[in-house]
């Protein structure tokens, strides 16, 4: 086993660039269970532990730049979960103390699980997702665009999550994650929901009910007009209309972990405990 | 040698004495069975069947053979010994050979000087199989084409009782379902194999009893059992899942055949595979009774599905059986016990040994006759509560102490915890305390708590005519006593308490455990609540054989250089059931009663235990600590068993084989535990008057949860785990 630790970005990419069957490490926290149990079998691994520049947040205007070794610990606490609420509240529903402190939303985003617990605020904040490559240079991609499939991102050969950006929205944001354990439990169903009083709208996405984040279209077009803006006011059947449209947009499935039937019901149970949380009667 | 300890008088007989291992695991510096090292070791792997079911056409090991760096590959063929073996009943083959029962059995071993050669060793050994339908269905295998040689009928146990035609004025029947637990112990199976200059082996192995682990390898190796020198390895939890043999035989076989210490170690998901679950229990369930609420009869048919092979099948069904009217007065009863074999997992020995199956059932008939009659739940129970001199279904008095009425009403009576009063200030509770967590589902509307009740009991020790003894050998040399005991010690406590009977008898304070080993007589099993009661009253019977040689030469006025003795402490006997399932069968009774509050999240079927309150009949109170944390880990057991703990099974196969998908109870998952009462009546028989105390806590908390649960929704729960789909649709 070969592991590579540069110790800047420029290292990192020219390490990736040179070998191109290596596999990257950041958290550890998905690619150790691989390991563990025989999914992947150690070869050449690039390491970011040591790479500063990925480890940074900063905000520019109504911008906030996350870095892709910024740990859920790094969401959960501090500035970060004053400035996006949503996403502060999905790092906590990841695994435990000891995960948080290890896992990182860059690899949330290039292990692209359907279960990813970042990812429906990511979608719902029409994040943009920065990647890198020895080769091609930045480019910048929607996250919508970004999120290919299970665990299938749109990263080319050699090519890193460098950081991702997201809006700072004046508003309440929720996210509300279902599992059958209260902690360290993978998502069977997850509901982000932000809402942008600026420009007069919610914008909602779920997870762990479709092959990526999918976005509630039809909701979001019935809240636009059934949410009163600025004032956030709304009716009750309201959030009963807004559930039920929510959840039309699941696509689930059955598993193990739960039937397709009740991942529906969740999210509409969720969709619309969301809404009444960020609207007033 | 620390002599420092010395100078404070260290805890004897009843005081929280702390574990001579707890701060060194705390620390890290405990070695489990994981770390065991030996020089030129190879590492052992195993070639697991991928079919619930099917006929071995072919296997090929040449191609693995063939690699560099592995040193031995065994199938079948290699046995010397017996090609089977089994803790009742010697019926599961060593390596499959002919035909494999379950996903996961062993096919081959493979020794290499690398874990990962082991692997793809493995990997390179060719088998070609013939598919055959799996049988995964439990009530079908009772008439089904036999998939072993032994049938498919693991036992049939019928108890007749009293008047089996008596009919009460008000009857509840019900259909209940319990899925398949697992021990889910941190430390997962490993060994280290070292072969002796005298064709013996030694081995080192994570177990919860080693002398049968020692007499299986050694018939399976052809053997004589002191050919096989087994000890005791650091042991990472067990609560029956070590019972079996797992790799025994395999890494011994590697050792001998290799000639080189050989280290198995199992990986997480081969764990789930590697050792007996918790029986899936499908059970009908009719309560006659009075109007008054006396009981007057109780009929039951159970069916348990004991997977491949019989492990302890047997003696699970007894006691599933014995205990299926729970502790009441029953007059009358009918019960009818199968056991049979599938091609599902093996099922065997965990924590309640199915006495946790059939008190979901019988609480919750006890709560719908309640409810029939119109009489109070705690009332009903305590109107039909066994008391000493009563006489079981099996037609056993009971001649020890039965204080059944004193736990249900210290349980019942207990003032409810802050937080856990039935009408909460619960906008005040933190979101991460209600149903959902960390997940934020819940506000305070949405969530329903009540409560629910239940009460159980089990056998204490092995039953049936078993003589599980027990043997220690103390030596007192300078003033230290040496206590050698095979006892395994798999998280419960032993090393503490024998340190502490041995001060209390000798009144020497330090004292040293020699390692646990098949060098002084047999322990028995660490299981059935035994080993306070069996292993303990060992060391007291050998500390009092020395200290009585001491007291002799001091009144003498001579005086050893070293005293030793050896004591072995068997339980009264007892006798099989006979063919109406009646008999002496049990040594003593332990009992219990456990209280939950629960919070359910009504629209998303989700739940929380907010506390479970507990009463407990434990004849007296070795180390309050202890106890303490065996009530605290079996309620956590039973919780888990109640909301979260399921293998998902599907034609055979497990589904969710990982800490990821095989759900136990998280810090925010486990509620306040709260002792209502200690019941200290000193059980007759017992060595300082203590009853075991280590399952109980795991089997009423399970239906207590369950009951909690079905007040909260008005829903059956007629099965556990329960899921969030049966609280909604």
């Amino acid at each position: 086993m070969t592991v590579l630790a540069p110790t800047d970005l420029d290292g990192a990419l020219a390490a990736l660039a040179e070998r191109p069957d290596a596999t990257v490490l950041a958290g550890g926290t998905d690619l150790m269970v691989e390991l563990n149990f025989g999914h992947r079998r150690a070869g050449v691994f690039v390491s970011l532990r040591r790479v500063r520049e990925l480890r940074e947040w900063s905000r520019v205007g109504d911008e906030l730049t996350i870095g892709a070794t910024v740990t859920y610990t790094g969401l959960e606490r501090g500035q970060i979960a004053t400035l996006v609420p949503a996403l502060a509240q999905a790092a906590r529903t990841v695994g435990s103390p000891q995960i948080r402190n290890a896992g990182t939303i860059g690899g949330n985003l290039a292990t692209a699980s359907p279960a990813g617990d970042t990812l429906p605020v990511l979608s719902a904040l029409d994040a943009v997702v920065v990647c890198a490559s020895a080769s091609a240079g930045r480019r910048e991609v929607s996250v919508h665009d970004f999120l290919v499939g299970p665990k299938r991102s749109a990263l080319a050969a050699g090519e890193l999550v460098v950081a991702v950006r997201v809006p700072v929205l004046s508003g309440p944001q929720e996210f509300l994650k279902v599992g059958t354990r209260n902690a360290m439990v993978i998502s069977i169903a997850g509901v982000a929901l932000v809402t942008d009083a600026a420009r007069g709208g919610l914008r909602c996405a779920l997870g762990s009910v479709g092959p990526t984040a999918l976005r509630a279209a039809d909701a979001e077009s019935f809240a636009a007009t059934a949410v009163e803006w600025p004032s956030r006011r709304a009716t009750p059947e309201a959030a009963i209309e807004f559930g039920r449209l929510t959840a039309g947009a699941a696509r689930p499935i059955d598993d193990h972990r739960a039937t397709a039937h009740y991942r529906r019901h969740a999210v509409e149970v969720c969709a619309r405990r969301a809404f009444e949380r960020v609207t007033l009667r | 040698m620390t002599t420092t300890r010395t100078q404070a008088r260290a805890p004897r007989v009843g005081e929280s004495a702390l574990r001579p291992d707890g701060i060194p695991k705390v620390q890290g510096r405990f070695l489990f069975g994981n770390d065991l090292w030996a020089d030129g070791m190879l590492w052992g792997k195993t070639l697991r069947s991928p079919h619930a079911h099917a006929r071995i056409a072919r296997i090929d090991v040449t191609p693995a053979l063939a690699m560099t760096g592995v040193f031995a590959v065994l199938t079948a063929d290699d046995v010397p010994g017996s090609g089977v073996f089994g803790l009742e009943q010697a019926d599961q083959p060593v390596f499959a050979s002919g035909v494999v029962r379950y996903v996961g059995e062993p096919i081959a071993v493979v020794a290499a000087d690398h874990p990962e050669l082991a692997r793809r060793a493995c990997e390179a050994i060719v088998v070609e199989y013939e598919v055959l339908t799996p049988l995964v269905d439990s009530q079908a295998a009772i008439t089904a084409a036999a998939i072993h040689p032994d049938g498919n009928i693991l036992r049939h146990l019928v108890i007749r009782h009293g008047d089996i035609d008596a009919i009460g004025d008000v009857v509840v029947e019900g259909i209940y379902e319990v899925g398949m637990q697992d021990q889910a112990f941190m430390g997962p199976e490993s060994g280290l194999a070292i072969p002796d200059d005298d064709g013996g082996v030694q081995l080192f192995v994570s177990t919860q009893f080693v002398h049968a682990d020692r007499d299986q390898t050694a018939a399976c190796l052809g053997l004589p059992p002191d050919m096989v020198r087994a000890t005791v390895a650091g042991t990472g939890g067990a609560f029956g899942g070590r019972e079996d043999i797992c790799l025994q035989v395999h890494v011994c076989l590697l050792a001998l055949r290799t000639g080189r210490p050989v280290k198995m170690l199992y990986s997480r998901d081969e764990s789930f595979v590697g050792h007996v679950h918790r029986h899936p229990a499908r059970m009908e369930y009719r309560h006659h009774a009075r109007r008054d609420g006396t009981i007057v009869k109780v009929e039951a048919r159970v069916v348990f599905d004991g997977g491949a092979y019989a492990s302890t099948s047997s003696a699970v069904l007894a006691n599933a059986c014995c205990f299926g009217a729970g502790p009441y007065r029953v007059p009358n009863a009918f019960i009818e016990g199968w056991a049979v074999r599938t091609n599902n997992p093996p099922c065997g020995a965990m924590r309640g040994f199915g006495a946790v199956q059939t008190c979901f059932a019988h609480e919750a008939q006890m709560d719908k006759l309640a409810d029939a009659l119109a009489i109070d739940r705690v009332e009903l129970r305590l109107r039909n509560a066994l008391e000493p001199g009563d006489t079981i279904i099996t037609g056993q008095r009971i001649t020890g102490t039965a204080p059944v009425a004193a736990v249900i009403r210290a349980c019942a009576d207990a003032p409810f915890p802050a937080g856990a009063e039935l009408d909460p200030d619960s906008e005040s509770a933190p979101m991460l305390l209600r149903p959902g967590g960390a997940g934020r589902t819940a506000d305070a509307r949405h969530v329903t708590r009540a409560l629910g009740f239940a009460v159980s009991y089990k056998n204490l020790m092995f039953s049936e005519g078993f003589d599980d003894y027990s043997t220690a050998r103390v030596r007192v040399e300078d003033g230290i006593a040496t206590v050698h005991c095979a006892c395994a010690e798999v998280g419960q406590g032993f090393v503490t308490l024998a340190q502490q009977i041995a001060r209390e008898v000798l009144d020497i304070d330090e004292v040293v455990l020699a390692p646990a080993d098949t060098h002084v007589g047999s322990a028995g099993s660490t299981s059935a609540s035994r080993q306070t009661w069996m292993s303990g009253g060992a060391v007291e019977g050998a500390c009092r054989l020395v200290k009585a040689q001491m007291e002799a030469d001091a009144a003498a006025g001579t005086v050893q250089r070293v005293y030793e003795a050896t004591f072995e402490h068997h339980h009264a006997p007892t006798q099989r059931l006979d063919e109406n399932g009646q008999g002496d069968a049990h040594v003593s009774f332990a009992f219990a009663a456990h209280r939950a509050v629960v919070d359910v999240d009504r629209d998303l079927g989700l739940v929380r235990v907010v506390d479970v309150t507990t009463a407990q009949d434990v004849g007296r109170v070795l180390n309050p600590v202890q106890a303490l944390g065996q009530i605290e880990g079996g309620i956590a057991q039973g919780v888990g068993l109640a909301v979260m703990e399921e293998l998902v099974v599907d034609q055979g196969r497990i589904r969710n084989a990982s800490f990821t998908d095989y759900l136990i109870p998280t810090a925010l998952d486990m509620p306040t535990v709260t002792v209502a009462a200690l019941i200290e009546e000193p059980e007759p028989g017992a060595p300082f008057g203590a009853k075991g105390i280590g399952e109980p806590p795991t089997i009423s908390s399970t239906a207590a949860v369950a009951a909690a649960i079905r007040a909260a929704t008005g829903r059956a729960v007629d099965r556990v785990p329960v899921r969030p789909d049966d609280l909604l649709f």
